[in-house]
């Protein structure tokens, strides 16, 4: 479903190039479970947002489900994101006037789902991932591990095809970090392809297939 | 996007920041009320003039000596031009003019009164019995002068209210004999009026019947005639026929000056309706002061909530949608601003009207409905720049502000 082929990311900075991705090729199937480790710096979060469509390649192709998505413009990506990626955050990045139940959502409110409709859906996302008893909380008043469930919520409920988590446990301690990535990988068995990055190697073994990145290349794959 | 949903968003932003959303609602505020305040003012100056005219006599068009040329013209010709004088004459032939309802021929001089002994200077106002009603002016006491022909002089006179005070004191005046100059004349009536005529105070004046005062100040002539016409429509059919019955009268020559209250009022109305405008046009530009505040605020807004804008990006807004959300926002204080102004400006008209009841002090609709419409617009104008800018923002460099 995700297809790189020769992918080059630069940034120019001054009168100097930053060569952030060279010559990536990379290809994740439906429902696979991928982890991203390598040094900082070494472009690992360039190609999460490259993937998200979030950021442009400089040179190569993209395939998103057979579509050549690097020609399209930034409202079609926009849209393309909405319905196909789900994005989990260091930070969590909720927003902290509204409640747990208005962050999850937000994606559709963007899309303009009708109100019942999702409040529906996004209680049920929120029970499911064993929260919903803080849907009326505020960001400021739940502990991490609970704000990265409600991020979680936020990222799947539009039912997207991928998620890519970029360091999601970097913030946590041991034992939420672990919840975090047991509901993760739950997700990931129910069909969603999961891509992780990630600096910890304990989470970065458990994925199927691990890709270690140094200056912007993939230097192997296990 | 639902409206509902844009609309709830922005509110929750707005009340999150309260004191910054206060702030501005103050200065928009200030700006809308202003505009109602001062044009309520304007009108009210407008009103007031335009009823002290109406207070003047209704349909009333006035005929003074001589020609003044007001619409250019060389001035060389009226060198050696003597204007004829108007008469008692010339006023009763007015009374022909089908159009005319009544006339009230005028001298006026001014000259020592007084009754025992007390005495001093007075204008001296002569004219005929329909003057009371041309003027709408009430009696207090007694009667105004007698229904007789202009030539006639019967030795009586009507006071007002400042020479009854000042020479009878406790006095009942009617019935007594004033002396006016060198002669004496009973006084048959005390009038109620107030306020000013033909530069004059009304309580100040002693009248007598035209012929009286003609020769107290020793002159044929009449300072003025007003004519009032019987109904709005005919006032240029009776000009018409002023002009060429004293054309005639005058061996064919035009030397007599018609105005009509009309005209006066007209001139009036014009430059105060002028004055309120500019006026507004001042006020309007606080509003200006007021956009610019919310731009810079709104700019301030977005540099603080950059992480959301990069957050809502990630999320799958376009930069449409985070445009529509940033003007909505401008837009929403614009109108809240916008409507608390206008309750504030008419809660300030009505402690004005109760402070001055006699000033007619109100905005007219079109000032309320222009203010806040400017003030939308105003929102809308200063608020598109921080909300392109939103749009525009790298999401990544976004997300990544903290
Ligand atoms: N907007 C940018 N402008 C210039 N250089 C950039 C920009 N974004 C990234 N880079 C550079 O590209 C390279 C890759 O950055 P990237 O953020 O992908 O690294 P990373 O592997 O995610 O590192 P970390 O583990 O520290 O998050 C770095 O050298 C970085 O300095
Ligand atoms: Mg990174």
């Amino acid at each position: 479903m995700i297809e790189l082929k020769g992918v080059d990311r630069e940034f120019i900075v001054g009168d100097q190039t930053v060569h952030a991705l060279q010559d990536v090729n990379l290809t994740i199937a439906r429902g696979e479970y991928l982890s991203i480790m390598g040094p900082s710096g070494s472009g690992k979060s360039t190609l999460l947002n490259v993937i998200g469509l979030l950021d442009r390649p400089t040179r190569g192709t993209y395939k998103l489900d057979n579509q050549e998505v690097t020609s399209l413009s930034d409202d079609e990506l926009a849209v393309t994101r909405q319905n196909k990626i789900g994005f989990i955050f260091q930070f969590f990045q909720l927003l902290p006037r509204l409640t747990a139940q208005e962050n999850v959502e937000l994606p559709m409110l963007l899309a303009g789902i009708d109100p019942r409709e999702r409040s529906e859906h996004a209680r049920a996302v929120l029970a499911s991932l064993d929260i919903l008893d803080r849907a009326s909380h505020r960001p400021d008043q739940l502990s991490g591990g609970q704000q990265q469930r409600v991020a979680i919520a936020r990222a799947t409920v539009m039912r997207p095809g991928v998620i890519l988590a970029d360091e999601p446990t970097g913030n946590l301690d041991r034992h939420s970090s672990r919840e975090v990535v047991a509901i993760l990988e739950q997700l990931n068995q129910q069909g969603m392809s999961l891509v992780i990055v990630t600096h910890d190697p304990e989470i970065g073994q458990r994925a199927a297939r691990r890709i270690r990145m140094v200056d912007g290349c993939i230097e192997r794959e296990r | 996007m639902r409206i509902f949903d844009v609309l709830y968003y922005t509110w929750n932003a707005l009340s999150r920041h309260r004191l910054r959303t206060i702030l501005m609602l103050v200065a928009m505020m200030i700006g809308v009320a202003a505009i109602i305040v001062l044009t309520a003012l304007g009108e009210g100056a407008r009103r007031y003039v335009i009823n002290e005219f109406a207070s003047l006599g209704t349909n009333l068009i006035i005929v003074i000596p001589g020609k003044s040329e007001t619409k250019g013209g060389s001035p060389s010709v009226f060198i050696g031009e003597t204007p004829r004088d108007l008469t008692n004459d010339d006023a009763v032939t007015l009374l022909r003019i089908p159009g005319v309802r009544r006339i009230a021929p005028l001298v006026v001089g001014s000259v020592t009164v007084s009754w025992q002994g007390v005495e001093r200077e007075s204008p001296i106002l002569g004219s005929s019995s329909s003057l009371l009603p041309l003027r709408h002016w009430k009696m207090a006491s007694g009667q105004f002068l007698p229904d007789t022909d202009f030539d006639q002089a019967p030795p009586v006179c009507v006071i007002g209210s400042t020479i009854k005070r000042e020479l009878f004191g406790t006095t009942n005046p009617v019935g007594q004999w004033l002396r006016i100059g060198d002669r004496r004349f009973r006084v048959i009536g005390i009038l109620a009026s107030e306020g000013r005529s033909i530069g004059m105070d009304v309580q100040d004046l002693v009248i007598t019947p035209v012929a009286a005062a003609q020769s107290i100040f020793n002159t044929p002539s009449l300072f003025r005639i007003l004519v009032e016409a019987k109904t709005r429509d005919v006032i240029p059919f009776v000009i018409n026929d002023i002009t060429d019955i004293l054309k005639r009268r005058h061996q064919g020559e035009e030397d007599v000056t018609i105005i009509t209250q009309d005209a006066i009022l007209a001139t009036f109305d014009k430059i105060l309706s002028a004055l309120t405008y500019a006026v507004a046009g001042i006020a309007a530009i606080s509003l200006a002061v007021a956009g610019i505040l919310i731009m810079n605020i709104m700019l301030v807004s977005i540099s603080q909530r950059t992480a959301e804008i990069g957050l809502l990006k990630a999320l799958g807004a376009s930069q449409h949608k985070i445009i529509v959300l940033f003007l909505t926002e401008a837009t929403m204080l614009a109108s809240l601003g916008a409507v608390t102004g206008v309750l504030l400006g008419f809660i300030a008209n009505a402690i004005i009207r109760h402070i001055y009841p006699a000033f007619p002090a109100g905005a007219p609709l079109w000032a309320a409905i222009g203010a806040a419409g400017i003030a939308m617009l105003t929102g809308l104008i200063f608020g598109a720049m921080p909300a392109r800018r939103a749009a525009q923002l790298n999401p990544i460099e976004a997300l990544a502000h903290k």
